[in-house]
């Protein structure tokens, strides 16, 4: 089997750590985004893999030639001269998505979740019809598009609807696909939308069906929602009794959810947790405070920090008695002095922060 | 009345005979100082480890002239006591009195009151201290310069900003001379940036009949007194705050009613310090007196200090009674009280940190006062707002809005684990359970 990953741009929305990495290289949960996608399709059988991107991504070209290896599968990258929306790029890599007969899978890189490949394939196969939407059930469906089913069928789409003022169902596209290869019969290779061109015309030949996700969903395209999703992640993982996570039982662990590089050092009388996640070759000093957070491989959180709601980049420094909150990221090599106060600031890589930021602000 | 005393050289030198007076106030008074003056009067409040006033008598029990100091009031009679006794052994050189005053009666008044305690032991000069001023009190440079000149009267004067200098009374000067030319309280225009410290030496020959004769103006002509200065001018004066009062016949002030007259007619001489001075205005203007007197007391190398290490950056006043954890980080500028106690990993800079209070471990403390038996629970932080050391006020604008620079909590407030309370005043007996910003807390 085959699949696409919809990479896209720079992924801006998630700077200032994109400034530094392309955004499928940011680790989520200790591990690349895209690596968690790679893994879940190879396991699934896939041995085939096109990322679409839109910028010429060489440092993604080391890595991608390492997980070919390691999965054995083949990665091709398909570069977008111009943005070809979120169906060009499937035209585009018409040649690999039709090298067979089988179904191909097509999954945006910002979504994360429990990928069901296995589970969509079969279901995918049973039904027969040219393709299937994985939809996760949302509890405000007045800020997405809507999936309406046809009457008397379970999964059928009948038709959707963008931003509905009236309840018509709380299932909405999660971003992750399953289709034929004639449905790239249907896409011509200029700039268009799968979402609003290519499934409407599937609807209405009743070729599209919905399959639902199981678990936790999340875009994680932000930073706000990268927090999150973290935390639905090591939830996950907790709830699959997972031997990554660090034991509850261990003294500084608090209220779960906590997982911890080996390689990364904890000092004396810290607190860690919920919801934390900390990298490679962290150093994390005595009577640190950690909650709903990420540190990065090579950061350093000094004695007495307290963090909360905060990415802290790659190699960046913490001070003692620092006080990070609100949704606060730093980028590379970012350093903030002993005793500063960051409430939501986002701090662009190889900045030393020495006075409060007070008010969310972008630090340039 | 016999105000003229007669000249007598004291036998065991040639300076005549001091007095020194404090004026501190009372309790309808020094409300800007809440919430810290629901619990203390303002002039024992605790600054670098001893009480306002303290400091005072301090510059006072070195002028080798003065045997007596009188404390005068209005604050109720016990008030004082145990300060009184406590003072009295310390400074076993200084007979040490509270004056009451039954009613307030102006900076100037009070002292016509008081004129027979006062000049009982016939002194020659005396020192007039309000009791809301820091500083290094130059008292032996003042006697001198009122015994070079022959004075009828020495204020001390420093130099501010010229947009500070308008919330002072100014002083303009003969810069040869030294000789007070002109004086006005609270100017509305710019006239001079030497302004009144608050700190006088009087001849009593001088300034007795001249508060007398202001008390005869006032009688003559009462009608002077509605044309007061705006409650604008009020607000900043030294010791004053109700202006009801102030326009009641009996109240006589120094500053208002006393000084610019002597500027017109009398031997009046400035001493300008260049030393360090501070009016203790608001509550939170007792952070900048207490890095002021800490680090005098460092430079005078006072053994009261704790020893600089790793964690104690210097100045630290440590009462010996509280008990720091080895592996908390205090200072600059911090006075820990009495039983205090300061857990593990805590970090303390730029604050008052008062009796009975309890700092848990990890938390952070910065520019802030933290009330008797109050709590900040692990990992909270406690935060005011650095100021340039060259300010006046106690208020900044940040982000474009106007906050308290220092944080500050009431007797016995609690701040729970991991709480944030940043620019804010606390009233006593409150608990913060949530992060709270700019805010006054009823």
């Amino acid at each position: 089997m085959k699949a696409l990953i919809l990479v896209g741009g720079f992924g801006t929305r998630l700077r200032p750590l994109t400034l530094t990495l392309p955004k499928p290289l940011v680790e989520f949960g200790n591990k690349r985004m895209i690596l968690h996608q790679i893994e879940a399709l190879a396991a699934a059988g896939v041995t085939d893999i096109v990322l679409a991107v839109n910028y010429r991504p060489e440092i993604m070209e080391k890595y991608l030639r390492e997980y070919e290896e390691q999965f054995g599968i083949n990665i091709t990258i398909s570069i977008e001269h111009e943005p070809l929306g979120t169906a060009g790029p499937l035209k585009l890599a018409e040649e690999v998505l039709s090298k067979d007969n089988t179904p191909f899978f097509v999954l945006n890189s910002d979504v994360t979740c429990e990928y069901p490949f296995k589970e969509l394939a079969a279901f995918h196969k049973a039904h027969g019809d040219e393709g299937t939407i994985v939809v996760t059930k949302v509890e405000e469906p007045s800020k997405y598009g809507v999936i309406v089913h046809k009457p008397n069928h379970p999964t059928r789409i009948d038709r959707f609807v963008e931003k509905p003022v009236q309840f018509v169902g709380n299932r909405i596209n999660a971003g992750i696909y399953i289709l034929n290869t004639s449905v790239l019969k249907r896409i011509e290779l200029r700039p268009t939308s799968i979402e609003q061109e290519t499934f409407p015309d599937m609807v209405k030949d009743g070729q599209l069906h919905s399959f639902d996700l199981d678990g936790f969903w999340m875009d994680v395209g932000q930073p706000k929602d990268f927090l999150t999703g973290t935390c639905l992640y090591l939830s996950s993982l907790t709830k699959k009794a997972s031997k990554d996570l660090t034991p509850a039982s261990t003294s500084f662990v608090h209220g779960g959810n906590v997982l911890i590089d080996p390689s990364a050092k904890i000092g004396k009388n810290c607190r860690i947790g919920p919801n934390v996640t900390i990298g490679p070759d962290v150093v994390v000093g005595d009577g640190v405070r950690l909650q709903r957070c990420v540190l990065l491989s090579g950061s350093k959180v000094k004695d007495h920090a307290w963090v909360k709601s905060t990415i802290v980049g790659w190699n960046s420094i913490v001070g003692k008695w620092a006080r990070l909150e609100n949704v606060t990221v730093l980028g590379d090599d970012v350093t903030i002095g002993d005793e500063i106060y960051v409430n939501g600031g986002s701090i662009l890589p190889h900045k030393t922060i020495k006075v409060n930021v007070d008010v969310p602000a972008i630090i340039m | 009345m016999s105000l003229q005393i007669p000249h007598r050289e004291k036998a065991n030198g040639n300076t005549g005979a001091t007095k020194a007076v404090i004026l501190v106030g009372g309790s309808s008074r020094g409300t800007r100082f809440r919430p810290l003056s629901l619990d203390v009067p303002k002039p024992l409040f605790d600054v670098a480890g001893h009480p306002i006033i303290w400091h005072a008598l301090t510059a006072i029990s070195k002028v080798p002239s003065i045997q007596e100091v009188d404390l005068i009031g209005y604050y109720e009679e016990g008030v004082f006591r145990d300060f009184i006794k406590d003072a009295s052994s310390e400074f076993p050189n200084l007979s040490i009195k509270y004056l009451r005053e039954y009613q307030a009666l102006g900076t100037a008044g009070g002292l016509y009151h008081f004129r027979d305690a006062i000049l009982k032991g016939r002194p020659e000069r005396i020192f007039v201290l309000n009791s809301d001023v820091c500083c290094s009190f130059p008292l032996n440079e003042m006697l001198k310069l009122s015994q070079e000149k022959d004075a009828e009267a020495v204020i001390l004067g420093t130099r501010v900003t010229e947009d500070a200098a308008s919330n002072f009374g100014c002083i303009v000067s003969d810069a040869h001379t030294r000789r007070v030319l002109h004086y006005v309280e609270k100017p509305e225009s710019h006239i001079s940036n030497l302004i009144n410290c608050g700190v006088y030496l009087f001849s009593t020959d001088a300034i007795f009949p001249s508060i007398r004769s202001a008390i005869k103006r006032r009688t003559d002509r009462p009608s002077r007194l509605v044309s007061y200065p705006s409650s604008d001018n009020l607000e900043s004066s030294f010791m004053i705050d109700d202006d009801d009062e102030s326009t009641r016949n009996e109240v006589i002030r120094l500053e208002q009613d006393i000084l610019s007259d002597m500027a017109d007619n009398k031997q009046f001489f400035v001493y300008e310090t260049k030393d360090f001075w501070r009016q203790i205005k608001t509550a939170g203007s007792a952070i900048p007196a207490n890095a002021l007197y800490l680090q005098k007391a460092m430079q005078s190398g006072s053994d009261e200090l704790a020893k600089p290490s790793e964690n104690i950056i210097p100045p630290v006043f440590i009462h010996p009674s509280a008990r720091v954890d080895p592996t908390a980080k205090l200072g600059p500028n911090v006075s820990i009280g009495p039983r205090v106690t300061v857990g593990p990993g805590a970090r303390i800079k730029e604050s008052i940190v008062l009796e009975d209070a309890e700092v848990k471990h990890d938390s952070c403390i910065l520019y802030s006062i933290i009330g008797w038996g109050s709590r900040v629970g692990c990992w909270a932080r406690v935060e005011g707002s650095p100021m340039p050391m060259t300010t006046h006020s106690t208020t900044m604008i940040k982000n474009g809005v106007k906050v308290q620079a220092v944080t500050i909590l009431g007797k016995e407030c609690t701040v729970g684990d991991e709480i944030h309370v940043q620019n804010c005043i606390c009233l006593p007996f409150k608990e913060l359970k949530r992060n709270v910003v700019n805010e006054v807390i009823m």
